[in-house]
């Protein structure tokens, strides 16, 4: 009986994922004997810089959380506040916040499919490498990137955040007229999308399925953004407000993020796998089409192939953004009057990258007493650690240089945004 | 594929930051002393650092200065300055930025799409603390000065330099 060796492979820095990570696999043989993605986690800042403050600053003060996904917190914190205060914004004003969506899903999946992860699957250090030999390629995503920032900024105001939004509506509305010249930008980029959809759907994939649990919201009609109820594919089906009841968060030692948990259940997998897989009859009909010329059946389950479903949900974000456009009738003010009142109100919308929660207690003045977030990235944390465990073992004939790169593209898989994981942006990392 | 815009003239001046992260609001605050003492023919903005956004700033613009926060080892309140159109940017200063796609990533993107503008400096300070707070380390707070007054000369010398006649900065 021979003793196995022990094999460790280890990223210190793992490239092309938003704020900083670290990844350590110890192998013995064929055996996978630890994982761990390594997250630091500064105090938490901003829960504790929301106590005290008015409910109306909430998402002004969130939109900092996260740079990628500032429109995804404010529209958390807002649905979370006016829960609280017992009212629900409708009609054109509820559209808007749809459409700003749509703009902030272009943005954040362009960026992910076309400059972190297609380098990966077709062999590029990274989408510098890519551009000198695919330059069209390139400025095609950074044009299609592009007509998400005009919707943010249209409706969201032109400073680092939007700056546009608040707790029952906007600030200022835009005439019919200044969409004209965004919806024909979005006729193009719905079509850039589409060529985005045939460029994935041709890239190269490893064979790796596992049987998630998927958690996302689902609604009567729509393609999830703001409302819905909590559904799994296991069952679940809750309205958001028993989050809290059904989910809890485990502090785990080697990384300071928090990992969630389904109570009874484990681990769980948010964002555009899990969004597809359980809302597929809810994109509109060209998305759905997109999808199948893709080859992908309604539900997906090889987290590789999340550039496609990506890539989907950004033809659907472009479709939706015109269906929007094209019935706007600019409602004669630009928000509901809110009173808060002594309560606790909860937010669950769908963030690019998955759910994100937020819970806020207030008083009858509006101060916020108490703050929870749970970001997207930190819900996908056991899930990610799983997959490695499991993805590495089928790849170990590859040489040690390709495994490393393997697993690092796996981890891409996720676009995991760990600066929102974290709570906060940090830049120092501990290289071992 | 060369970009066929008209560059507009003067200087664009862009700082970078984040105001909840200690002294990485630096970029920021710099741009906003700046600010006060240019004239209309130069533009200053802030930026969070997202790199396509910092490609589409400078897309159209002649004259560039970017300004960040860096953490390289160096005393804190040093101040350095980059060429970024003749090399680019050094990763032992420029490393673990926090977005995937920051800074030295879209220098590099905009040469392979030959996006560059004619003339992109970097002034880097160095960082004492990056970590969550609302406050400048002492440190940086006195490196201010220094690092207005250089992009203010650097503003001035390529004025100079050019022949310009759109004066940058206010006298």
């Amino acid at each position: 009986m021979s003793k196995q060796p022990a094999r460790t492979i280890k990223v210190d820095i793992l490239a092309r994922v938003e704020g900083e990570g670290a990844l350590y696999v110890k192998l013995k043989g064929d055996q996978v004997q630890d994982v761990k993605l390594k997250i630091y986690e500064p105090p938490r800042f901003f829960e504790a810089l929301l106590r005290g403050r008015n409910f109306a600053e909430a998402p002004d003060i969130t939109a900092r959380i996260c740079g990628i996904c500032p429109v995804a917190y404010q529209m958390s914190a807002v649905h979370a506040m006016e829960d609280a205060c017992g009212v629900k914004v409708e009609g054109q004003l509820r559209a808007l916040r749809r459409l700003l969506y749509c703009g902030e899903w272009i943005e954040s999946h362009t960026l992910h499919v076309y400059l972190l992860h297609a380098p990966d699957f077709l062999g590029y250090q990274d989408a510098i490498q890519m551009a000198k030999d695919h330059p069209g390629v390139v400025q095609r995503g950074l044009q299609l990137k592009k007509t998400g920032n005009e919707i943010v900024t249209l409706l969201g105001g032109r400073e680092i955040h939007p700056i546009n939004v608040r707790v029952g509506g906007f600030y200022k509305l835009p005439l019919r007229s200044e969409f004209a010249a965004l919806a024909e930008r979005l006729k193009w980029a719905r079509d850039a999308a589409l060529e985005t959809v045939r460029f994935v759907a041709k890239l190269p994939f490893p064979d790796f399925e596992r049987d998630y649990i998927f958690v996302a919201l689902r609604h009567p009609n729509e393609y999830p953004f703001n409302d819905g109820r909590l559904v799994s594919n296991r069952g679940l089906d809750i309205p958001i407000g028993d989050y809290d009841a059904n989910f809890s968060e485990e502090h785990v030692q080697h990384s300071n993020a928090l990992h969630s948990v389904l109570k009874q259940q484990g681990a769980y997998f948010v964002g555009p796998l899990a969004r597809y897989g359980l809302n597929f009859d809810r994109l509109s009909p060209l998305a759905q089409e997109a999808a199948r010329e893709a080859g992908l059946a309604p539900v997906c389950r090889n987290p590789f192939q999340s550039i496609i479903v990506r890539s989907v949900e950004i033809v659907y974000a472009c479709d939706e953004a015109l269906r929007i456009i094209e019935q706007y009738e600019r409602p004669e003010k630009p928000a509901i009057n809110i009173h808060p009142r002594a309560a606790t109100g909860y937010g669950c919308t769908e963030a690019p990258r998955g759910i994100l929660y937020h819970r806020y207690r207030v008083d009858e003045e509006g101060t916020i007493l108490e703050a929870k977030i749970v970001p997207p990235t930190s819900q996908n944390q056991k899930t990610i650690e799983q997959d490695l465990g499991q993805f590495v073992p089928k790849f170990l004939s590859l040489p040690e240089e390709e495994l490393r790169w393997q697993c690092e593209q796996a981890v891409r898989n996720y676009d995991p945004c760990i600066s929102c994981a974290t709570h906060f942006l940090r830049l120092e990392i501990d290289r071992v | 594929m060369a970009n066929e815009h008209p560059r507009q003239p003067g200087a664009l001046v862009i700082g970078i930051g984040n105001a909840y992260r200690s002294d990485d609001a630096a970029g920021l605050i710099a741009a906003r002393r700046i600010k006060e003492r240019v004239s209309e023919h130069c533009s200053v903005m802030e930026n969070a650092g997202e790199g396509t956004s910092l490609m589409e700033l400078w897309k159209n613009a002649d004259r560039v200065v970017v300004i960040d926060a860096v953490r390289s080892g160096a005393a804190p309140g040093t101040v350095r300055r980059f060429d970024a159109a003749l090399h680019p940017l050094p990763a032992s200063v420029f490393r673990g930025a926090t977005h995937a796609f920051s800074l030295p990533e879209a220098i590099e993107l905009s040469r392979a799409l030959q996006q560059l503008p004619r003339q992109l400096i970097v002034y880097g300070v160095e960082a004492h603390n990056f970590e969550a707070g609302n406050n400048l380390s002492p440190a940086i707070e006195s490196a201010m000065q220094q690092l207005v007054g250089c992009v203010l000369q650097e503003l001035l010398d390529t004025n100079a330099s050019r022949g310009q006649e759109v004066p940058v900065v206010r006298s």
